[in-house]
């Protein structure tokens, strides 16, 4: 029996600010996980993983990170993936300043 | 200090301009980022988890006041308000946007500082000791060496595609602050039996992966044959380097896969086929070099002002009892400034503490700083009767924690919080243990205790060396914290010894608590350190504490 495929999404450091972003389903870049599209097959993963790496206009190393999928869009599923989202914890200098 | 010559000025300009059309093409489309990378990364630009980050050097260390105020009006115009000294005495800001860089690099070249070979495959920044020209205990001013050393490796042809990066450190006294033996190579500034002045080599020192410390390659190396002898280390190196394995490519493994005894002939030979094409020149600008770093005229002043201080001021008496140290001139002391206030991330100083720096080093100092390879600012030359007002304008700008050399005085990596080779944090962890040992009050109990830690196996917190150390790992996706004990930075440098099975964010703090109640009720009194107690009394009360003694036995049967 295959692994049960960890849900995905595409993420990447825009080019010119250096930020976080993730791939949505209608091919932007957004700067908030919740709304990144949440990949469950493997095949569309990869397709879109490619199609994301081509965009080197826009962005620089790109990859797929798990995530767990919520009622209010993907959550990270790992740490990393969370200071990412979030920015650093010493101070609000990264994502949570925007969110405030 | 070293002036830029116009070659030097004109050199940096060329570089510069060189990376603003190369970022103008990055932008455009021309450089893709495969094409780019390596580009960035040799001008010192990298990209972490959050933001760009550009790493400056700062040259053994050494900075003027108007080069601070720079790093500041930087910290402003370009960045989020301040900057992260390191552990290789540089500073690096963590939010510049890419069209921004070009013309931060030309702010730094206004005060004669650059980017180039803080990162790539390439002979790093050149460290120092960061009481160079200063201490008590000096035998000569590493500084120029360290200058020469920067002139021949900086864009020296052969060695811009290196096996890996290169480092070297130096240091004109016996007592090490520039931890020599964790160094590609770290030279020791020494005299033979009819004192002429040499350098000890010792080679094939690092952290990481695989810690080692250095050996001994050359026990006397004339002055006069210092840049062939490092042309020819490197360029042995430079073949024999492990271009197909990351991991094995360093020094230290090349000298560990060949020994040292076979490194030392082949160094050998490569340098007598080298030395004659160094003619001289070299020599002629040494000796310039030197001239750039005659020691300031020291003033001679009563010192009372300080003696009153002294006794009258407790705040002062215990800043001034952990913060300074012996200088070389009668009257003067030198004064470190604390980048570690309790809680605040360790190595970051704010854009208006810099300017405060810069003033007091321009005041009071004779125009020098000194950055630190444990991430604090160094006054290095203070007239005694101006430490009280030194002081005083220290704690308006939140710079006079009195905790050099004290278990808050914590190095710690950026870690997880911006690097992305990061595995977990470290800035969290030595804000809590700082803060908890604050609240405790048993810093001056403790005394001398150096806490380092890294958030990865790199090891750019010296966790090694530490008389704790940190190493932050991600363990089935949760961050956890291994121990090592017993490490040493100085000439007796030596690499910890892991206590066993790491700790969890929530049990790191209590159980560097377990260690230091350990070592307190362990020490045979309030003069041995921490290190000599480890030293006399070994791991196992320590394991005892951390691990209790079931867990011990049943390890042990």
């Amino acid at each position: 029996m295959p692994a049960i495929f960890t849900p995905k999404v595409v993420t990447a450091n825009a080019l010119l600010e250096g930020d976080v972003v993730y791939l949505t389903e209608a091919d932007t870049w957004s700067r908030t996980l919740q709304e990144a599209e949440v990949l469950t097959d493997e095949a569309d993963a990869q397709i879109r993983l490619i199609d994301a790496s081509s965009r080197t206009g826009e962005v620089v190393g790109v990859y797929l990170a798990d995530v767990t999928p919520d009622q209010n869009g993907p959550k990270p599923a790992h740490f990393r993936e969370a200071f990412r989202m979030s920015g650093p914890s010493n101070y609000p200098h990264g994502k949570q300043s925007e969110a405030l | 200090m070293y002036r830029y010559t116009d070659f030097d000025a004109a050199f940096v300009a060329e570089r510069n301009a060189q990376f603003r059309a190369q970022v103008e093409r990055r932008i455009d489309g021309s450089l893709t980022e495969d094409e780019f990378k390596p580009l960035r990364l040799m001008n010192g630009l990298y990209l972490q988890l959050h933001a760009y980050m550009l790493r400056v050097a700062v040259p053994y260390g050494t900075l003027s006041s108007a080069q601070m105020r720079q790093l500041a009006y930087i910290a402003e115009r370009w960045d989020k308000g301040y900057g992260h000294f390191t552990t290789r005495q540089n500073i690096q800001f963590n939010w510049p946007t890419l069209r921004d860089v070009p013309d931060m690099l030309d702010a730094l070249a206004e005060v004669q500082m650059h980017a180039i070979q803080t990162s790539g495959n390439t002979i790093r920044n050149v460290t120092a000791d960061h009481f160079a020209g200063a201490a008590a205990d000096e035998i000569a001013d590493p500084r120029p060496v360290a200058e020469l050393i920067r002139q021949w490796s900086t864009d020296h042809p052969e060695f811009q595609f290196l096996p890996r990066k290169f480092k070297i450190a130096v240091t004109g006294s016996p007592n090490d602050r520039a931890v020599t033996k964790a160094h590609d190579i770290g030279l020791r500034m020494v005299r033979n039996e009819v004192g002429e002045p040499g350098f000890e080599v010792i080679v094939g020192g690092g952290l990481g992966r695989t810690p080692m410390i250095g050996k001994v390659v050359r026990d006397f190396l004339p002055e006069a044959d210092l840049l062939p002898y490092l042309e020819a280390v490197v360029s042995v190196w430079n073949l024999l380097g492990r271009r197909d394995n990351k991991y094995k490519s360093r020094i230290k493994i090349t000298v560990h896969e060949h020994g040292i005894d076979d490194i030392r002939a082949r160094v050998e030979e490569r340098f007598a086929l080298l030395r004659p094409a160094f003619t001289g020149v070299d020599q002629q600008l040494y000796a310039q070099i030197k001239s750039d770093f005659e020691a300031p005229a020291f003033a001679d002043r009563d010192t009372a002002p300080f003696d009153q201080a002294y006794a009258n001021d407790p705040v002062f008496r215990s800043w001034a009892d952990t913060n300074l140290s012996a200088h070389r001139a009668p009257g003067h002391a030198i004064a470190q400034i604390s980048l570690k206030a309790h809680g605040a991330t360790p190595g970051d100083a704010t854009a208006d503490q810099m300017r405060v720096m810069a003033d007091l080093a321009e005041w009071f100092g004779h125009d020098e700083l000194r950055v630190s390879h444990e991430q604090n600012i160094v006054l290095p030359h203070v007239h005694k009767a101006d430490l009280p007002a030194v002081h005083a304008a220290l704690k308006d700008a939140g710079l006079a924690t009195a905790n050099i050399g004290r278990i808050s005085d914590i190095i710690a990596c950026p870690g997880m919080d911006y690097c992305a080779l990061a595995t977990a944090r470290s800035i969290p962890i030595a804000q809590e243990i700082a803060t908890r040992f604050d609240q405790l009050k048993l810093e001056n109990e403790v005394g001398d205790l150096k806490i380092k830690i890294s958030g990865c196996i790199n090891a750019c917190g010296h966790h090694h060396v530490g008389h704790i150390g940190i190493l932050g790992l991600d363990r089935a996706g949760v961050e956890n914290y291994q121990i090592t004990l017993g490490g040493d930075h100085t000439e007796t440098a030596a690499i910890g010894q892991r206590t066993g099975p790491g700790f969890s964010a929530d049990e790191i703090v209590p159980a560097i608590e377990r260690i230091v109640d350990t070592y307190l009720s362990e020490r045979d009194s309030a003069d041995e350190a921490f290190i000599d107690t480890f030293a006399r009394v070994g791991m196992t009360p320590f394991k005892t504490a951390l691990y209790g003694e079931s867990e011990r036995k049943q390890k042990a049967a």
